[in-house]
């Protein structure tokens, strides 16, 4: 094999940080090359001096592409050589045709120098071949879930004559099945001779899909393991991130288990705008002080919607059923009411739901406990700071100042800030949607942790989560949801993955397993 | 070096306030070097009187601005609230409080329309205000039958054109001016001096103490010579007592209370304040009646200034108030703005205006000027933004 890149010696530094110190990175023709390492560890930062973002002689240190130095100054410099990065945001446009946005800002003139679309539906119609999608190229991309955007962008990325294809946690918004159909695209690409260079956390797929895998901690390159060797486990990969062993990926807890604090019954929710579509059906569930309870389910099944729901009505219409909080039926018609009720919900969008990310630490920590700062309507700023420190020690936030704006945070330390958030409410219940999602295993472990001085803390939590290992790892129960309905209730001890996934994939009509069989 | 770390670092954590400052002491000099009345007594109440209704409206504008959304209608709601009263004053020879009343009321109706549109049916504000525009002007025309009404006269007229003077004598100066100003720089210091021992007590960094006190006497010493320069003047005007007031109250309600606090929320994520149980509707709801009732403050200041009301009035005016938000820092997709930001905004323009007045320059290049700053000081922003984040 040849080598296709070389980054040597990158070296880059920002004012008062070195992001990238002495990285060195090889990467072989038609290889697919994983890059592992913690959040900060400068993955990004050095695929942005790759792809140009960080145009030629804003670092130090020499990038050989195919035998030939490259002196990127911009993202259509790295382009023209066939190195196409897909972040992990998708820069998809919602309202734009399948096709459109395959070609957008890479359009195809005819005569006139306008667009013609017939033969441009016809490329997209091959390149969705390709990437094994069965859609109309005239389909606007909001309409399309998730993953198949993710196959768009791989779409896109071959229309460009991509010759290394860089992808920035391509499966972190995924389910398995689609994660799987990508990873499949990506050995068939391989196949094709091209060659890719993926970022992720999910160790078990780099596991399975990496020839070769870099780890980068602190801005250097710890080692490169060819796969294939014996003993490239993900213990080695994780030993590499974190720069010692992690014994056990999940913190040990002892269960101590008391009341029923919250239960959800008959409960039934509609979608929001298409009209007569139920999206919850007659879903029922319990959660108890000191207790983890997981609600295990593939994406679409109505994870996110039902816990929503409960939490203020802030999801949906039409919704039935009730809420018994300690014994007694309650009203949770607003967010303000749920947050009376001591109920507290961390979204698994971060971004675009549980953060201010232009405003400060501070500020967003006691956005939802404001009034218990503010006797009278006014708000105590002093004492605002101290809790915002308060919490930066105890959740070990990592930021110079409780001042610094949100959005400069890495996804673990944002994801602190949202639990912050919640603990400064002091609810009784919290419900943590995706509370690990795109953040890393020593971040991870970080999180865990907190989760069992919660429920040690006589609270009661329940966690949803796409991957079930995590859900095994940490809960004490779990429900599985499938298509809005409540498929299965499982003590730990008794859930398997596999048993779990069979619940998860239960369809509509499917009758449901009889509660001998689950518990 | 403790002093000069402390104030380089005051600095840049402020460089957008503090630069737009620089820039006002620098526009106040170079009209100060151009034109020697520029700071002469009455030219520095002048000003005051001049643009105290913009910068009222400003007020409440950037409120509306940093909760994402625009006030198009502020200009025409101006001139209905200054015709209603000068019905019922001038037409209906009522007293001068009911002709306040009356605008004030009529204010708070045009914001419970705009809010109940834009916070309850979810239209945008822009549009919302857009059609206030059309609409209050027009209804304008129909109170006014098309025609000015004047005179106000009596303590109507005062309010904008009023001065509190010779209340405890003078010998060319005005002493009760003086004493307004003088408890009002105690105020400030003493403000300061218990934000910092509350900042000390839960064991914040706070500026150095010869900072701390260098800072107190440069704001007192240009309040005081400001104070002097009224005193030796007119004295006090009415119209800037009430400015003042409002600015106070203002900058703690933004900044200091919740309502406030859910106000930079809302702008700055919508969902994220909506599922921390902020509730959305009523915070856009009342910020519209806020900027309602503001706009028919500044109807009655500007009517009293101009002593009648025209159908006419207030045209233009929404943008010097959008103008001098964002001059004054706030970001045109909401979350981030201040009232103190504004009011500067506010007097640059206030101050350009005037001083090019002054030189005789013609009122087709001081449109032009204006033009060219506001599209500066937001180029400014930008830049200093983008220097920031790469200096991530």
């Amino acid at each position: 094999m040849s080598t296709i890149l070389e980054m040597r010696s990158i070296t880059k530094e920002f004012p008062g940080v070195k992001a990238l110190s002495d990285v060195t990175l090889t990467v072989e023709q038609g290889e697919i090359h994983a890059i592992c390492g913690e959040n900060g560890a400068g993955k990004s930062t050095l695929m942005k001096v790759l792809s140009g973002v960080y145009p030629h002689g804003t670092y130090d240190g020499e990038i050989v592409f195919d035998g030939s130095t490259a002196e990127f100054g911009s993202i259509s410099d790295s382009e023209r050589e066939g190195i196409v990065i897909i972040h992990q945001e998708l820069a998809l446009v919602p309202y734009l045709s399948v096709a459109e946005n395959i070609f957008l800002g890479n359009e195809t003139r005819g005569r006139f120098g306008l667009v013609d679309w017939n033969a441009a539906n016809h490329q997209a119609s091959a390149l969705l071949e390709r990437v094994g999608l069965h859609e109309n190229p005239t389909t606007p991309i909001g309409q399309l879930g998730v993953g198949k955007q993710q196959l768009i962008e791989i779409a896109k990325a071959l229309s460009k004559e991509v010759r290394l294809l860089i992808l920035d946690e391509p499966t972190a918004a995924l389910n398995d099945t689609d994660s799987e159909h990508l990873l499949e695209l990506l050995r068939a690409l391989r196949a094709e001779g091209i060659t890719c260079i993926i970022i992720s956390h999910k160790l078990n797929e780099i596991e399975e899909i990496a020839d070769r895998t870099t780890i980068i901690r602190d801005g250097q390159t710890i080692e490169t393991i060819d796969m294939s060797e014996t003993g490239s486990t993900q213990d080695r990969i994780i030993r590499g991130m974190v720069g010692r062993d992690i014994e056990n990926r999940y913190p040990h807890r002892t269960p101590d288990i008391g009341d029923e604090v919250l239960r959800v019954e008959d409960w039934s929710v509609d979608h929001p705008t298409q009209a007569g579509r139920q999206v919850i059906t007659d879903a029922a569930f319990s959660v108890r002080a000191g207790e983890v309870v997981g609600i295990a389910g593939l994406m679409g099944a109505g994870r996110t919607e039902l816990a929503m729901s409960v939490f203020g009505r802030s999801w949906g219409r039409n919704i039935r059923g009730s809420v018994y909080k300690d014994g007694q039926k309650i009203q949770v018609r607003t967010v303000a009411e749920a947050i009376r009720h001591n109920i507290a919900y961390a979204t698994e969008d971060r971004k675009q739901y549980g953060l201010n990310l232009i405003d400060d630490i501070r500020h967003n920590i006691s956005a939802a406990g404001l009034s218990k700062l503010a006797p009278g309507g006014w708000v105590n700023s002093n004492e605002e700071l101290k809790v915002a420190e308060e919490y930066r020690d105890s959740l070990n936030i990592k930021t110079p100042n409780v001042v610094a704006e949100v959005g400069k945070l890495s996804g673990g330390n944002q994801q602190k800030v949202v639990l912050s958030k919640w603990l400064y409410t002091d609810p009784d219940v919290l419900i943590l949607d995706e509370p690990t999602r795109g953040i890393d295993v020593g971040a991870k472990y970080e999180i865990y942790t907190i989760i069992n001085k919660m429920v040690a803390a006589g609270k009661a939590v329940v966690v949803i989560s796409s991957e079930l290992p995590e859900l095994l790892g940490i809960c004490d129960r779990v429900y599985t949801l499938a298509f809005g309905r409540i498929t299965g209730e499982l003590p730990v001890a008794e859930a398997t993955q596999e048993r779990l996934m069979e619940l998860m994939t239960l369809e509509r009509d499917q009758p449901l397993p009889t509660k001998e069989l689950t518990s | 070096m403790n002093a000069i770390a402390s104030l380089r670092d005051t600095l840049t954590r402020n460089m957008r306030q503090s630069g737009i400052l620089v820039a006002f002491v620098a526009i106040v000099a170079l009209f100060a070097a151009l034109h020697p009345a520029f700071l002469s007594p009455t030219n520095l109440t002048n000003i005051v009187l001049q643009y105290s209704y913009i910068l009222i409206l400003a007020i409440g504008m950037v409120m509306i601005i940093v909760a994402g959304q625009i006030d198009l209608s502020v200009g025409s709601v101006v001139a209905l609230t200054g015709a209603v009263s000068a019905v019922v004053v001038v037409r209906n020879g009522m007293p001068w409080w009911a002709g306040v009343l009356a605008a004030l009321l009529v204010g708070l109706m045009v914001g419970i329309w705009q809010g109940f549109w834009v916070a309850y049916v979810g239209i945008p504000g822009f549009i919302v205000t857009l059609a206030g525009m059309l609409l209050f002007r027009g209804l304008t025309f129909l109170v006014l039958d098309n025609a000015s009404l004047s005179p106000f006269g009596g303590t109507y007229y005062d309010i904008a054109n009023g001065f509190l003077n010779g209340l405890l004598g003078g010998y060319g100066y005005d002493v009760f001016t003086l004493v307004i100003f003088g408890i009002a720089v105690v105020g400030f210091a003493v403000s300061q001096w218990r934000t910092r021992q509350g900042k000390i007590a839960y064991q914040q960094s706070v500026e150095s103490m010869p900072l701390f006190v260098l800072k107190l006497v440069l704001v007192a010493a240009v309040v005081m010579w400001f104070g002097y320069q009224l005193a030796s003047s007119r004295g006090l005007p009415v119209v800037l007592i009430i400015l003042s007031v409002l600015i106070i109250a203002y900058t703690l309600v933004t900044q200091k209370s919740v309502f406030g606090r859910h106000v930079y929320a809302v702008g700055g994520n919508r969902h994220a304040a909506e599922l921390s149980g902020v509730a959305v509707k009523k915070i856009n709801f009342w910020i519209f009646v806020n900027m309602g009732v503001l706009a028919s403050v500044a109807g009655i200041v500007y009517s009293s200034r101009m002593n009648g009301a025209q159908p006419g009035a207030g045209n233009m005016f929404e943008l010097d108030a959008i103008a001098a938000c964002f001059i004054g820092g706030a970001s045109t997709t909401g979350g981030v703005g201040r009232v103190g930001g504004a009011m500067i905004g506010g007097l640059i323009m206030a101050v350009m205006s005037n001083g090019m007045q002054l030189m005789g320059v013609p009122q087709s290049m001081q449109q032009v000027v204006k033009g060219l700053v506001l599209l500066l000081a937001v180029a400014f922003d930008i830049w200093n933004k983008k220097r920031a984040a790469a200096a991530r």
